[in-house]
């Protein structure tokens, strides 16, 4: 609310007017809706889970799913090779992508932001610094930076959140950068100075509050990646480790029955599949009715 | 674009070039686990014999001068040993290397020729129910984690209709005499029809999962450039001159419409890279993505060490090429 405090009517008026923009875009809305109900599930998974995702059941071993002969309508997309409930499984293993996906996107982007102004308002030799790390960074294809990091580190929850936060800051920070460019030698950035206002106060104060539509909007279509990374380097096995239940171990734990139990895999990847439709649709949504360039 | 401009450029990739060497090196030696300890593995050696195996690897000398010897080594090729496989990393990369090169060149083409003329026709025919689909089309395609859109093309192709093959590069049956290592040449090479065609049946599959998220975005950018290039005054101008749709789509606009196709191509060749590791560990694919995900697993350090490094500077390099590459193409834009 400091933003409408800082210029009142104008915009809040502005923020109005492009919320209900979005809100008119149903499909988006509805994938805003998707996301929301992941979330819930990902929160109160003991609550809804049918069963406890870690309790084996040697009998239910690569039961099928309950429409399949032989299912159960307890354990309704059947067991996996250890007999534990799929079904129960994917729902706690929403909280594995959902938990990786918001924490290193809120990490990267507070780095980012903080490297992005202090480049591009600061300028000099903090400038020269910043974007020659940026341009190292972006040297590396994503994946393959964050494999060589969980070869040294390790595998495991907080290794992975490190080890994607580590290079996904960098696009934030680039965000962040060219748009400071634009806007610091504006009037009331100017004037913010004539009044002796600190760098700090700038660039937080006046500066961010102005350009943070499009790092919010990039951000959230970035979530959709990290999580598809998160699933990937757990499918390689260099993620959260058994018997945590996360998606992408889940895909490749199935790997192996394909021949006879296709449920195993299908369905978490089918999870993986509508969390990340429903945030790249849910985040184009929002950038067309957030962004400025994006209005025709 | 200039000479000199070229040279610019060129010099600011050292920088770069060398903070991913410095990144790539610090990474393994703050690896936890002492080579050393790993190359012996179960064997028992006499301190003296570690102590000489230590010094021989340079183990011995400050961090710093490791990493100006590992840089010279780097620059001629020499990145060691690899401890599994007792012989030199550059060899072991090598022979690995034309397989995933294979693949991602497959990918690559196989994206441009769908990704095309789907983007052409969604803005020829915008707003179409066409539209809509190839919109649909595009965002399932960024969304679908390409390990599990692989194991479901092998559940579908592979293990119910016995169409394509499951895994590998070619059946035992049809392998022929390496002469380049790209099995598509070699079996032509060897006049082997039959071998050829089970080298392709191999590949669709990893090729198709490799470049489908690659397919949807140059769908995307091939759609917005066209519908760009269609409103402009010269392509108004030579269809009022009375020319066919079809001379003035393919002549006059699809020509400028490709410029910003081909620089992401370029640039996203690169994410192929990234791409390898999941498609080649899928179906394996003996190429050097899988051969990196094994190597983690073994703790075999120097092999990972030089890919993580080669596949750094491939993409750094491609992504200089996409810059010239636009230069080229678009001589409006300045470097």
């Amino acid at each position: 609310m400091s933003m409408a405090a800082a210029t009142p009517a104008a915009a809040d008026s502005i923020f109005r007017r492009n919320l209900a923009s979005f809100m008119g875009n149903r499909l988006a809305l509805a994938s805003a809706v998707v996301v929301l109900l992941f979330v819930l599930m990902a929160i109160f998974a003991p609550l809804i889970a049918p069963q406890d995702p870690y309790e084996t059941d040697l009998f239910r071993r690569l039961q099928p799913p309950a429409w399949v002969e032989g299912g159960e309508w307890g354990y309704l997309l059947g067991c996996d090779a250890l007999g534990r409930d799929i079904f129960s499984r994917i729902i706690y293993g929403a909280r594995i992508s959902i938990f990786v996906g918001l924490t290193v996107i809120v990490l990267a982007t507070g780095i980012g932001i903080v490297a992005g102004l202090a480049a591009g308002y600061l300028r000099g030799w903090v400038d020269v610094v910043i974007s020659r790390v940026v341009d190292i960074l972006l040297g590396f294809p994503y994946l393959i930076f964050a494999i060589g990091l969980m070869a040294m580190m390790g595998p495991g929850l907080g290794n992975i959140i490190l080890a994607l936060a580590y290079k996904e800051w960098v696009i934030p920070a680039r965000v962040v950068r060219g748009e400071t460019l634009a806007v610091r030698e504006l009037e009331y950035v100017e004037a913010a100075r004539a009044l002796g206002a600190s760098p700090r106060h700038i660039m937080l104060r006046e500066i961010l509050p102005n350009i943070l539509s499009p790092v919010v909007v990039v951000s959230t279509i970035r979530m959709a990646n990290v999580i598809i990374l998160e699933a990937s380097l757990s499918f390689l096995g260099l993620g959260v480790q058994p018997p945590t239940a996360s998606w992408g171990s889940m895909v490749s734990d199935g790997r192996a029955f394909i021949l006879e139990a296709w449920w195993v895999s299908t369905f978490p990847g089918l999870a993986i599949l509508l969390l990340v439709l429903a945030i790249n649709v849910a985040s184009q949504g929002l950038r067309d009715a957030f962004d400025p360039r994006f209005h025709e | 674009m200039s000479l000199g401009k070229l040279i610019e450029r060129l010099l600011q990739l050292v920088p770069v070039l060398l903070g991913v060497t410095l990144i790539v090196f610090v990474m393994m030696a703050l690896t936890p686990g002492d080579p050393v300890q790993i190359m012996i593995g179960d064997q028992t050696i006499t301190p003296e014999q570690e102590e000489a195996l230590r010094r021989g690897l340079g183990l011995d000398r400050p961090i710093v001068e490791r990493f100006f010897v590992f840089l010279g080594n780097a620059a001629q090729g020499d990145f060691g040993q690899s401890f599994y496989h007792r012989r030199p990393v550059a060899d072991v990369i090598s022979e690995r290397l034309p397989a995933t090169i294979e693949l991602s060149l497959v990918a690559l083409i196989v994206a441009l020729v769908t990704a095309i003329p789907l983007g052409v026709l969604a803005a020829i025919r915008k707003n179409s129910i066409f539209d809509k689909l190839a919109t649909v089309g595009s965002l399932l395609g960024v969304s679908l984690p390409g390990f599990w859109f692989g194991i479901l093309l092998i559940m579908l192709f592979a293990v119910q209709w016995h169409i394509l093959p499951v895994s590998g590069r070619i059946g035992y049956a049809s392998e022929v005499p390496t002469i380049t290592g790209f099995l598509l040449i070699d079996t032509l090479l060897h006049g082997n029809l039959p071998a050829f065609w089970d080298a392709v049946k191999h590949l669709i599959l990893p090729a198709v999962t490799l470049g489908l998220p690659m397919t949807a975005i140059l769908m995307r950018v091939t759609r917005t450039s066209m519908l760009e290039v269609l409103r402009q005054d010269y392509v108004t101008f030579a269809d009022a001159k009375g020319l066919s749709r079809r001379r003035v789509l393919f002549r006059h606009a699809l020509k400028n419409a490709l410029i910003p196709t081909v620089s992401v191509a370029a640039i996203e060749t690169g994410s192929l890279l990234g791409g390898n590791m999941i498609v080649e560990t899928v179906f394996g694919w003996p190429g050097l993505g899988r051969l990196v995900v094994e190597s983690i697993f073994l703790r075999n350090y120097p092999l990972v060490q030089a890919a993580v490094l080669l596949y750094a500077v491939i993409y750094v390099g491609l992504n200089f090429f996409a810059d010239i590459l636009y230069t080229i193409l678009n001589p409006r834009v300045k470097l």
